[in-house]
C-alpha cells in the first residue's frame, strides 16, 4: 500500500500565494488538470485492451454490415481525440457505460456498492486512529525502551503483510476456531433488507431503525474486515505519529511548558499532541485514502459488496465498463481525499489560516 | 542589591553537567560554585561554555543520559538535588522560572497567548479561568503591552518579536517567582527592542525584590545591566567580579573578551583577538559564590 | 573512527585502505564510503536479519532444485491436503497433491523475477523523468511533474488491476502494469535531490568547461541521487511484493501452474477452516520476505541518510 503524501511539491508551492481566491483558482485549475490525466490513462487503458468492445456487444456471428454499423454507432470510427472529447463529455454526466454482467448502468451500480466500502474504510480508520495516535505518543515519549519497540515492530509487520492473507487468518481464528465474530459478507441473510435503506450505510440505517438485532448482527460482520484493514492504517498513523511527537519533544515550547511547572502528562497530550495533529490529520486523510486500496483484496476475502469486489469480479468477466467506471471513480475519490488532506491542514494550523 | 543580610536565594557548590555519548563523555559544565541572591548576577559565556546548562540544571531540566551532579545545590533552603519530579514541579514556575531566547520557538504555536499565560497562573494557583484571565491582562500591562485584550486573544505568530518576548516575561512573573533565570532573552530582538526588553525585566526583578540569573554572550550588556558577573569558559568558572570592577579584572581570557569589544570612547587602531590558553580548561575554577 | 570501532578482524593493510581519510583515487574514495556505509549497516542487528533474509531468497530461488525435496507441478492426488509434518511433505500438501516446500521455493523464483524486474525498470524510468524534470525547469518541469501527479493520484492496485484488465493475465503483464504504477515516487525524489544540486557551484564549474545538459545529468547529477533512490527502492521492494501477491491472489499475475504465492494462497483459500496451511504458509513466506526487504530497507536508510537520527 502506498504509504507517502501525494501532494507534488510544484502543487504546494503553487498553493502558498497571498489572495485566497487566487489560490483556490490555481486549486481547481490544479485539479482539473489532474483529473483530466486520470481520464486520459483510464480512456487509453479502453483502448488498448486487446478485446474487441464491438464484438462484446454485437456478438461473434454479427454480419459484416451489423458490425460496421455497431462501431459507427458506438463513435470507434472517430479520431482518438473525438472519442476522448466524447468520454470526458460522458463522464462529466455520470455516464459510465453500462455493465455487462449486471446489464445496468455503471454508474447506478457505483452508487449501489460504493457506501460498503466507505463504511468498512471509516470504521477500519476509526480503528487505527484511535489505537495508533496513543500508540505513537506512547513509543515517542519512551523513546528507545520496550513499548517503543512493541509499536515499531507492530508497524513494521503491518507493513511487510499482505492484507488478503491477514483476512484469512482472521477468518481462520476469529470466525473458523473461536467464533468471536460472524463470517463473510455484510449481514447474515436472515437479516438482509430488514431495514429500511437511508443511507446505505447498515450500521446507521438499522439505528436509525431501532432495530439493535440487525445493528448487532452488522456490527458482527464488520469488525473483523474493518479491524484487518483497521490494523494497516495502525500501522501507518502510529509511525506518524512518533515522527511527529518525536519532533515536537525536541521543541522549545515544551521545554517552556515544563519550566511552566506543568505535569508531564500535560505537557504531552495538550501542548506537544496539540501541535501533531496539525500534520496529522493529513496523515488520517491520506491513510483513508489508502484504506480504499487494502479495501479491494480486503472485500474480496469477506465478500463484502464494495467497489473493490465491483471491480474485481467485473475484471474477471472482462466487464471493462465497469472495471473502468470503478477506476475512475476510486481514483476521483482519492484525489478528492488528497486534496481534502491539504486543506484540512491549512484549517488546523494556526500559522496556516490567515492565507499566504 | 546583594544580599549582605542573609544567605543567598541560590546556592551552588561543585555542579557538574555530563553527557555521555557512544564514544566518550561530554563536560558540559565542570564543579562550578556560585551564588545569586536577591540581586542580578550575569553569567557569560561563548557557546559551548555552559552556560545554558547551569540554568537548565537549576530547574532540574536535564533528563537521562544526562547527569546532574553537586556538592550543594540549594535554593531558600530546599534541597534541589533530593527533589522529586513532583516536588519540583511545585518549584518550576512558582519559585523559580525562565525565560528563553527566542519566542517564536519558545511560545506553543497552536495555543492562543492568553491561554498560555492563563494556564501558567493556573497550575499554582488553581484560580477560576476568569480570574486567571483577569490576572494575565494585569501581567500583559505590566510588560507595557498597550493592547492586551487582543493580544490575549491572538497566536505567537502574530506578534512580533519583542512582544512575544514581554509575553514570555509576563507568562513567567505571573506566578511571582522569586529567582528569574533569563538564557540569553535579548539575543533574538532588534537591538532597538533590546533595551526595552531589558528595562522591563529591570523593573520588575526590581519592584518584586527578586533575584536575577542572566545569561549572555554579550559581555558589555551584562556588565551595564548585572550587578555580579560570573564569567564561564569550557564549563569552569574562570572568574567572577562586580560589574563596576570588571575593568580590573585577572584573568587572561576576561582580559582578552574585554579588549576584544570596540570602544566609542577608546578608538584604536586594531582590536585585539582573543588566544584561547588550553591549560584554562584543566585549571580549577574560581568560587564565585558570595556568602 | 577508531580501529577498535571498526574490529580487528579484515588484514590491516586492506582494511587501512579502506578506512583511510585521504584516499589516493576516486575509485578509492567510492570503496571507502562503501565501506562505511556498509559497518554502519553492520551494527543494526535488524538490518543484518533483513540481509540474511534477502539472501536466502535469491539462494532458495537460485537453487531451488537442489533444495526441494520434490518436483513442484507434480501431483498426487492421493496425497491431497496432508498436514505439516507428514513424511514427504515439509509444510503439508496442496489440494492436488504438490508439496507446498517445494512450491514456496520455486515461487521464489517468480516473486525474485517479478521483483528484479519491476526493480530495473521502474526507478530507472522515475530516475530519468525525476532529474530531467529538476534539471531542466520551467515548462517541462511542469508538464513531467503533472504527468507524474496523475499517475500518483491513483491507489496502485486498482491502477494495476486496470492494467492488467486491459492487458490480459500473466506475469509479464503483471510485471508491466506494477512497474507503470511504481515510478512516480522515484521521480519526485529524484526531482528533489536535483532541486538541491542544480546551482551548486559544481555545476556551474563544469558547465563552464563546456558540458552538455546532457551529461550534466547522466554523468553527475543521476549518481548522486542514486543513494536516496536505492533506499528508497529497498523500502518500496516489499510494497511491490505485496502488489504483486495481490495481483496474483486474484488470478492476475503468474498463471498456473507456476507456483506463485499469492495464486497459492488464492487456492488454499477454499480450505482454509478446516486445511489451514494450504493458505497460510505461502503467506507466511510472503510476509518473512517482506519483513526482510522492510528491515533491510530501514537499515539502509539509517546507515546512508546522515539526517536521519532516531
Amino acid at each position: 500500500m502506498s504509504l507517502t503524501g501525494n501532494i507534488s511539491g510544484g502543487r504546494r508551492a503553487l498553493l502558498s500565494s497571498r489572495s485566497g481566491i487566487l489560490r483556490g483558482s490555481r486549486l481547481l485549475v490544479s485539479l482539473a488538470v489532474t483529473m483530466l490525466g486520470l481520464l486520459l490513462i483510464t480512456f487509453l487503458i479502453g483502448r488498448v485492451m486487446p478485446i474487441d468492445p464491438v464484438l462484446a456487444v454485437v456478438g461473434e456471428r454479427a454480419t459484416n454490415e451489423v458490425y460496421e454499423a455497431t462501431r459507427k454507432a458506438m463513435g470507434l470510427d472517430d479520431p482518438l481525440i473525438i472519442q476522448f472529447f466524447n468520454y470526458i463529455t460522458e463522464v462529466i454526466r455520470g455516464d459510465f457505460g453500462t455493465s455487462l454482467l449486471t446489464s445496468r448502468p455503471v454508474i447506478d451500480d457505483i452508487a449501489r456498492v460504493f457506501p460498503a466500502t466507505l463504511e468498512l474504510a471509516t470504521v477500519a480508520t476509526f480503528i487505527g486512529v484511535l489505537i495508533g495516535v496513543p500508540a505513537g505518543v506512547i513509543a515517542a515519549v519512551h523513546q528507545g525502551r520496550w513499548p517503543d519497540h512493541v509499536v515499531r515492530l507492530l508497524g513494521l509487520f503491518g507493513y511487510s503483510m499482505p492484507v488478503f492473507w491477514l483476512g484469512l487468518m482472521g477468518l481462520l481464528i476469529f470466525y473458523g476456531k473461536l467464533d468471536w465474530v460472524a463470517g463473510p459478507g455484510r449481514l447474515d441473510v436472515f437479516y438482509e433488507d430488514i431495514v429500511p435503506q437511508v443511507t446505505s450505510v447498515i450500521l446507521i440505517d438499522s439505528l436509525l431503525a431501532g432495530d439493535f438485532e440487525v445493528f448487532g448482527n452488522a456490527l458482527a460482520h464488520i469488525i473483523l474486515p474493518a479491524s484487518v484493514l483497521g490494523y494497516y492504517s495502525l500501522a501507518y498513523v502510529s509511525r506518524m505519529t512518533r515522527s511527529f511527537m518525536l519532533e515536537q519533544l525536541a521543541q522549545e515550547y515544551v521545554t517552556t511548558a515544563r519550566v511552566k511547572g506543568l505535569s508531564e502528562a500535560r505537557v504531552i497530550w495538550r501542548h506537544a499532541l496539540g501541535n501533531v495533529m496539525v500534520p496529522l490529520i493529513t496523515v488520517i486523510a491520506l491513510s483513508y485514502a489508502n484504506l480504499l486500496e487494502g479495501s479491494v483484496l480486503t472485500e474480496i476475502v469477506f465478500a463484502w459488496p464494495g467497489i473493490g469486489f465491483y471491480i474485481t469480479n467485473a475484471l474477471l468477466s472482462a466487464d471493462m465498463a465497469a472495471v473502468l467506471g470503478g477506476t475512475v471513480v476510486v481514483g476521483t475519490v482519492f484525489i478528492g481525499l488528497n486534496l481534502l488532506s491539504d486543506v484540512l491542514y491549512r484549517f488546523v494550523d494556526p500559522r496556516a489560516r490567515q492565507g499566504g | 542589591m546583594t544580599g549582605g543580610t542573609g544567605k543567598p536565594l541560590l546556592e551552588v557548590d561543585g555542579l557538574s553537567v555530563r553527557f555521555p555519548t557512544r564514544t566518550r563523555v561530554v563536560e558540559a559544565v565542570r564543579n562550578i560554585s556560585f551564588s545569586v541572591g536577591r540581586e542580578k548576577v550575569g553569567i557569560v559565556g561563548e557557546s559551548g561554555s555552559g552556560k545554558t546548562m547551569t540554568g537548565r540544571a537549576v530547574l532540574g531540566l536535564i533528563r537521562p543520559p544526562g547527569i546532574v551532579e553537586a556538592r550543594k545545590m540549594e535554593f531558600d533552603g530546599i534541597d534541589l538535588r533530593s527533589l522529586s519530579e513532583r516536588q519540583y514541579r511545585e518549584i518550576r514556575g512558582n519559585r523559580i522560572a525562565m525565560v528563553m531566547q527566542d519566542p517564536k520557538f519558545s511560545l506553543n504555536p497552536v495555543m492562543t497567548v492568553g491561554k498560555q499565560i492563563a494556564e501558567a497562573y493556573r497550575v499554582h494557583t488553581k484560580a477560576s479561568p476568569s480570574e486567571a484571565r483577569r490576572r494575565s491582562l494585569e501581567m500583559l500591562e505590566a510588560v507595557r503591552i498597550r493592547d492586551p485584550e487582543r493580544v490575549y486573544g491572538a497566536y505567537p505568530h502574530e506578534v512580533s518579536g519583542g512582544m512575544g518576548q514581554r509575553i514570555m516575561i509576563a507568562m513567567m512573573l505571573i506566578p511571582d517567582p522569586d529567582l528569574l533565570i533569563a538564557d540569553e532573552p535579548t539575543s533574538a530582538l532588534d537591538v532597538t527592542v533590546q533595551m526595552q526588553v531589558l528595562a522591563i525585566i529591570d523593573d520588575l526583578v526590581t519592584q518584586r525584590g527578586m533575584g536575577l540569573m542572566f545569561i549572555s554572550h554579550d559581555l558589555n550588556l551584562v556588565a551595564s545591566f548585572c550587578d555580579r558577573v560570573v564569567i564561564m569558559y569550557a564549563g569552569q568558572i574562570v572568574e567572577t567580579c562586580k560589574a563596576s570592577e570588571l575593568h580590573a579584572a585577572q584573568h587572561p581570557y576576561t582580559r582578552g573578551l574585554l579588549a576584544s569589544l570596540p570602544r566609542v570612547d577608546q578608538p584604536i587602531e586594531r582590536l585585539s583577538t582573543l588566544t584561547r590558553d588550553e591549560a584554562w580548561k584543566t585549571e580549577p575554577g574560581v568560587d564565585a559564590r558570595v556568602l | 573512527m577508531s580501529d577498535q570501532a571498526l574490529g580487528r578482524s579484515a588484514r590491516p593493510g586492506l582494511r587501512a585502505w579502506l578506512t583511510t581519510d585521504s584516499p589516493t583515487s576516486r575509485w578509492q574514495a567510492r570503496c571507502v564510503q562503501a565501506y562505511l556505509g556498509w559497518v554502519g549497516l553492520a551494527r543494526n542487528p535488524l538490518a543484518m536479519l533483513g540481509l540474511a533474509i534477502v539472501v536466502a531468497l535469491v539462494l532458495a530461488a537460485i537453487f531451488a532444485p537442489l533444495l526441494a525435496p520434490a518436483d513442484p507441478l507434480s501431483q498426487d492426488l492421493g496425497k491431497r491436503l496432508l498436514p505439516p509434518g507428514s513424511p514427504g511433505f515439509l509444510l503439508g500438501s496442496d489440494e492436488l497433491g504438490r508439496d507446498i516446500f517445494s512450491r514456496l521455493l520455486y515461487g521464489a523464483r517468480v516473486t525474485l523475477y517479478v521483483v528484479a524486474l519491476v526493480v530495473v525498470t521502474a526507478p530507472v524510468f522515475g530516475l530519468i523523468i525525476g532529474t530531467v524534470a529538476g534539471y531542466a525547469g520551467g515548462w517541462v518541469d511542469t508538464v513531467l511533474m503533472r504527468f507524474t501527479d496523475v499517475f500518483l493520484a491513483f491507489p496502485r492496485l486498482v491502477l494495476a488491476l486496470a492494467f492488467v484488465a486491459a492487458l490480459g493475465p500473466g506475469i509479464g503483464n503483471a510485471v508491466l502494469a506494477i512497474a507503470l504504477t511504481s515510478w512516480p515516487p522515484y521521480a519526485r525524489i529524484a526531482r528533489a535531490e536535483t532541486l538541491t544540486i542544480r546551482n551548486s557551484d559544481f555545476i556551474a564549474a563544469i558547465r563552464l568547461q563546456g558540458a552538455s545538459p546532457l551529461r550534466i545529468v547522466i554523468g553527475h547529477v543521476m549518481p548522486l541521487c542514486l543513494s536516496s533512490v536505492i533506499v528508497r527502492v529497498t523500502l518500496d521492494m516489499a510494497g511491490i511484493i505485496l502488489t504483486a501477491a495481490g495481483l496474483g491472489f486474484l488470478g492476475l499475475g503468474a498463471q498456473p501452474p507456476l507456483p506463485e504465492w499469492g495464486a497459492m494462497i488464492s487456492t488454499g483459500r477454499l480450505y482454509i477452516l478446516d486445511q489451514w496451511w494450504v493458505a497460510t504458509m505461502p503467506g507466511l513466506a510472503i510476509f518473512t520476505v517482506s519483513l526482510g526487504f522492510n528491515l533491510l530497507g530501514d537499515g539502509l536508510r539509517d546507515a546512508l541518510d546522515p539526517r536521519s537520527g532516531r
